[in-house]
């Protein structure tokens, strides 16, 4: 049975880069281990001869071809969302500290 | 209580001249004003609204032909980028968010002629089945203020039973068109995976995700449909529509159709009164010459599990993208790039998105992938079977859409698997991508009570001309 322990909670947080609080990481290690408890029934499920199914409508490989498409889209009215632009770039923090 | 006519109708109005869009655009304003205690609404698009009825009034003046939906209004659930508002998905880390185009289902609409009033409340990112998940409010119940709409849909659902505009788009990624369209007593349509374009509809779970309306009635709904359905270059998942499109022309007989009451659905964990609801409108379908009999899918109790498996992985790759660089949510005075990720992440997502984020981690990392990803995607190949099995019986499947009615708000929010399981009924249309619709089934103990029908994949057309037919009978 999973059971998720404090460290297991913060390794997930940092993996998927959230920051917790210590309230926060009490809270899901006993939310996510109950909805994991629940989801492991699926152990017990015969599933001999049966392939996973990622697609249901039996689609495969939908190409098109390798052109550009002009949709009209104004570089400048894209840029209006980002919260820190320089010279028309997308401005982030430093990498390495 | 219907306060709008028939859509076909309203558009038939504006084209002829008989009613202005500006009348119906204001019609549905003042109706968004009067219900503001609902907290059905996120943002009205009242400008935008206004300029593009001018258009179409001006357009109808000088002869011109609008389109099936000529100047009805119609409400998107705020996870559909459109233009004239902010599109937040009901989540901290997205407002601000101005989107530069618009999904594709909403420019099908609008060149049908309909037009875009406002946003609707969700579960943030969709994530919930009552609109407590919103990061902005909690959406009320029509039919009694301290009951939840449903979810993720809820806003959509209540503005259409407050009949602040003839229809309103949601998605159903496990449920959340129907469940609000069962718990607020309207009508709700899940299409056959990929037969609505998602392209600038907020990803939750790809592989699950669909996009449909809520509707006064089945005939809408179709309506609806019809105009939004089909291939689109930019959602790859899009399939072919029906050559003979999905409008409901003229009443089909349900006599001797064959329909299958789903066994699974009928037994224990089902309310009294929503059990009572749905055996009274067999009844009356069976008196009206429909086959109707027991069949058994003994694998779609599983369906709520592996869901739960399947949506939050497929969560956590959707929501990977929000990290406050190019757009929404920002951190400023984060000391590198990592902090900013973590800190945006953590301000900007509310506490049903980061469960998902960290259940989808875990279930997809390595050394876990094998016993809960894959291995729920095996067995969902076990529920698609099922369902492909029962359709070589059955024209068309029925059970509830819900195991209850609305519950009080509040009450499952301390218990976030008590709060999943009210999905327990409508997820297995999702994973086996077959079409299914939720139809109100009367009231129990005052509260609505929704019927739900499914077909064989790509049957939609015939889905809704059954629907049209039980909505008739059941009354």
């Amino acid at each position: 049975m999973a059971k998720l322990s404090r460290e297991d909670v913060l390794k997930l947080a940092r993996l998927a880069r959230i920051s917790l609080t210590d309230e926060e990481v009490e809270k899901y290690a006993e939310e996510l281990s109950a909805i994991l408890q629940y989801v492991e029934q699926l152990s017990a499920v015969d599933v001999t001869g049966l392939e996973p199914t990622n697609q249901v409508t039996g689609l495969t490989n939908v190409m098109r071809k390798d052109e550009v498409i002009d949709y009209g889209y104004e570089p400048a009215k894209l840029l209006e969302n980002v919260p820190a632009v320089q010279d028309s770039h997308l401005k982030v923090k430093r990498m390495l500290t | 209580m219907s306060e709008w006519k028939a859509i076909a109708e309203m558009a038939a109005d504006v084209q002829s001249g008989r009613v202005t869009a500006a009348e119906l655009v204001e019609q549905s304003l003042a109706a968004i004003k009067e219900h503001a205690e609902f907290n059905a609404i996120i943002a009205t698009l009242a400008d935008a609204a206004r300029a593009r009825a001018k258009v179409i009034d001006e357009r109808v003046a000088k002869g011109e032909v609008i389109g099936r939906l000529a100047g009805v209004p119609f409400i998107a659930k705020d996870n559909f980028l459109v233009f004239g508002a902010e599109t937040t998905a009901a989540s901290n880390i997205l407002k601000g968010f101005n989107a530069p185009y618009q999904a594709t289902a909403i420019e099908k609409l609008e060149a049908e002629g309909a037009i875009c009033v406002a946003k609707a409340n969700l579960d943030a990112f969709a994530h919930g089945s009552s609109t407590e998940n919103s990061d902005f409010f909690t959406t009320l119940n029509p039919h009694d203020k301290t009951r939840v709409p449903g979810g993720s849909s809820g806003g959509s659902a209540a503005s259409v039973v407050l009949q602040l505009a003839p229809f309103a788009l949601g998605s159903d990624t496990g449920g959340s068109i129907r469940l609000p369209a069962s718990f607020t007593g309207c009508v709700g349509l899940k299409p056959t995976y990929g037969l609505v374009s998602r392209s600038g509809v907020v990803a939750m779970g790809s592989s699950l995700d669909c996009i449909g309306p809520l509707t006064n009635s089945v005939e809408d709904a179709a309506l609806v449909l019809d105009s939004m359905a089909g291939r689109d270059p930019l959602d790859s998942t899009t399939i072919e529509r029906d050559t003979e499109g999905y409008a409901i022309h003229e009443a089909v007989s349900i006599a001797g159709a064959k329909i299958g009451v789903i066994k699974e659905y009928m037994g224990e964990g089902l309310d009294s009164g929503v059990k009572a609801r749905i055996t009274a409108a067999i009844e009356v379908l069976k008196k009206a010459g429909a086959e109707i009999s027991e069949v058994s899918l003994p694998s779609l109790p599983l369906g709520l599990a592996v869901y739960y498996v399947l949506t939050p992985a497929e969560v956590s790759s959707n929501l990977s993208r929000y990290d406050g660089q190019r757009y929404g949510h920002y951190t400023a005075d984060a000391k590198d790039l990592h902090e900013s990720y973590t800190r945006t992440r953590e301000t900007g997502f509310g506490a049903e998105a980061k469960r998902r984020i960290m259940i989808g981690t875990y279930v997809l990392s390595s050394g876990y992938y094998d016993a809960y990803y894959k291995k729920a995607q095996t067995v969902r190949t076990k529920v698609i079977r099922e369902f492909a099995e029962a359709f070589e019986h059955y024209d068309f499947l029925l059970g509830p859409t819900a195991p209850m009615t609305a519950f009080e708000i509040g009450a499952n929010v301390d218990d976030p698997l008590q709060m999943y399981l009210t999905d327990i009924m409508t997820v297995a249309a999702n994973l086996a991508g077959v079409p299914a619709i939720s139809i109100p089934c009367g009231l129990s103990d005052n509260l609505p009570v929704g019927l739900q029908l499914f077909a064989a994949q790509k049957h939609d057309r015939q889905l809704l001309a059954i629907a049209a037919k039980a909505e008739e009978i059941i009354g």
